[in-house]
């Protein structure tokens, strides 16, 4: 290694122990660079896919109030995923070739948007529980020590919160509803609880990125404290809506001030992420769909950009 | 156009308000100027972020080195006198 190399790595540990953000053109050690694309394409992915569950409720929210919140919160997805794309990008990954990764099963994204949404329920329980546990991780890494994702993450968080009040609106009125619009809003509560603690990822003690993250500050908290916050969070706001967690174990430690619970089912965890959940097939079949039903239209406005420029130098307008 | 190729990526500056100056929220991908501005005006304004927005190609972005940073900014590291309160003044002294 050349004198030049080891202190600009010197360079790179300092940024990190000072609290400084690291920018696309330093200097940066691959495996930071290799964990940085990966989570961040992955998160990438998660918003695109995420608009799927939700937009099979788009044409049958029930007013044109809701059917307008939900459309705004779609389309705030689509813009989520294009700014991380873009993160991904300064880091010298090619979009084309993560959405490849994506279409062809080898990139990952969040395991939640592989259930089905079954009644219109479970699009406030989205938005409540999804979009809450969403906040809680994201809320953390606008501290990350990655320049433009920290920029990206403050734009998303900023824009987030409206998602889980629109949700938990939803149910709100749902539960002050009658009867069968009350089982409904349980009945969502009942399916998305376990998946959504799963959000957070495995335990920490098997979860196999979490040191690095953390060291690299990419992370602040660790898997089972975000887990731990968003229970202590929610518990209270379920209890408002007159809705019970589905868990008989969960208590209130009046000394700690958490609440204890039950794991989720860690190997439906695990099945859901190699591809066996409800709707995986489904998700990446539509987004493969989606991405070469538009290859025309992608080609056409090269095409045209590109007799556009033809003609300006050739003077015509 | 047997492979499709990705769209040209874009630089986006958004003046928030009269008064500020255009500053850079972020890129996105578009065929042309006319699109990136379009897209720009779904992806950084959807809550009225601004008024005026500026795009340009990435490619044709010049940065510095951040390897050269010290080399770069250094040579206005040692000139204290640059700023007012290097001079030193009579507490007497008004309004200077």
């Amino acid at each position: 290694m050349t004198a030049k190399a080891i202190s600009q790595e010197e360079r790179f540990y300092q940024l990190i122990d000072k609290e400084e953000k690291i920018e696309p053109k330093d200097w940066m050690p691959e495996k930071y660079r290799n964990t940085m694309i990966r989570q961040i394409s992955q998160h990438a992915h998660s918003e695109v896919v995420g608009m799927l569950p939700e937009g099979n409720w788009i044409s049958r929210a029930p007013s044109l109030r809701r059917k307008a919140a939900l459309l705004a919160k779609i389309q705030d997805e689509a813009g989520h995923g294009l700014y991380l794309y873009s993160a991904a990008e300064t880091l010298g990954a090619d979009r084309e070739e993560l959405i490849e990764e994506l279409h062809i099963g080898k990139a990952k994204y969040s395991s939640i948007f592989n259930y089905p949404t079954l009644s219109w329920a479970d699009i406030g329980a989205i938005g409540w529980l999804v979009d809450g546990a969403a906040i809680m991780n994201q809320v953390m890494l606008c501290r990350t020590s990655y320049g433009p994702y920290s920029r990206a993450m403050v734009r998303i968080c900023k824009e987030e919160s409206f998602h889980q009040r629109q949700g938990y609106d939803i149910l709100l009125t749902l539960c002050n509803g009658t009867k069968e619009q009350k089982e409904m809003a349980q009945d969502a509560l009942n399916r998305w609880w376990y998946p959504s603690l799963m959000m957070f990822g495995p335990k920490d003690d098997e979860s196999v990125h979490s040191d690095y993250s953390i060291k690299m500050k990419i992370k602040r908290f660790s898997n089972d404290e975000l887990r731990q916050r968003f229970v202590d969070a929610t518990v209270p706001q379920a209890e408002y809506l007159g809705l019970k967690v589905p868990d008989k174990n969960l208590k209130f430690n009046a000394k700690t001030e958490n609440y204890s619970f039950t794991e989720p089912d860690w190997s439906e965890f695990y099945n859901v992420i190699k591809g066996n959940g409800p709707c995986n097939k489904d998700r990446i079949k539509t987004r493969r769909e989606a991405f070469e039903n538009g290859k025309w239209v992608r080609d056409a406005a090269i095409a045209y950009a590109e007799k556009q420029k033809q003609n300006n130098k050739n003077g015509k307008q | 156009m047997e492979n499709s190729k990705n769209w040209p990526l874009w630089e986006i500056f958004i003046r928030s308000k009269r008064g500020l100056s255009h500053k850079h929220v972020g890129s996105l991908r578009a065929s042309d100027a006319q699109m990136a501005i379009e897209n720009a005006r779904d992806v950084y304004t959807r809550r009225q972020e601004g008024i005026s927005i500026w795009v340009i190609e990435s490619k044709n972005i010049t940065a510095s080195d951040p390897g050269e940073q010290d080399s770069l900014f250094d040579p206005s590291g040692d000139k204290p006198y640059r700023h007012p309160t290097f001079y030193k003044l009579p507490d007497e002294l008004k309004n200077i």
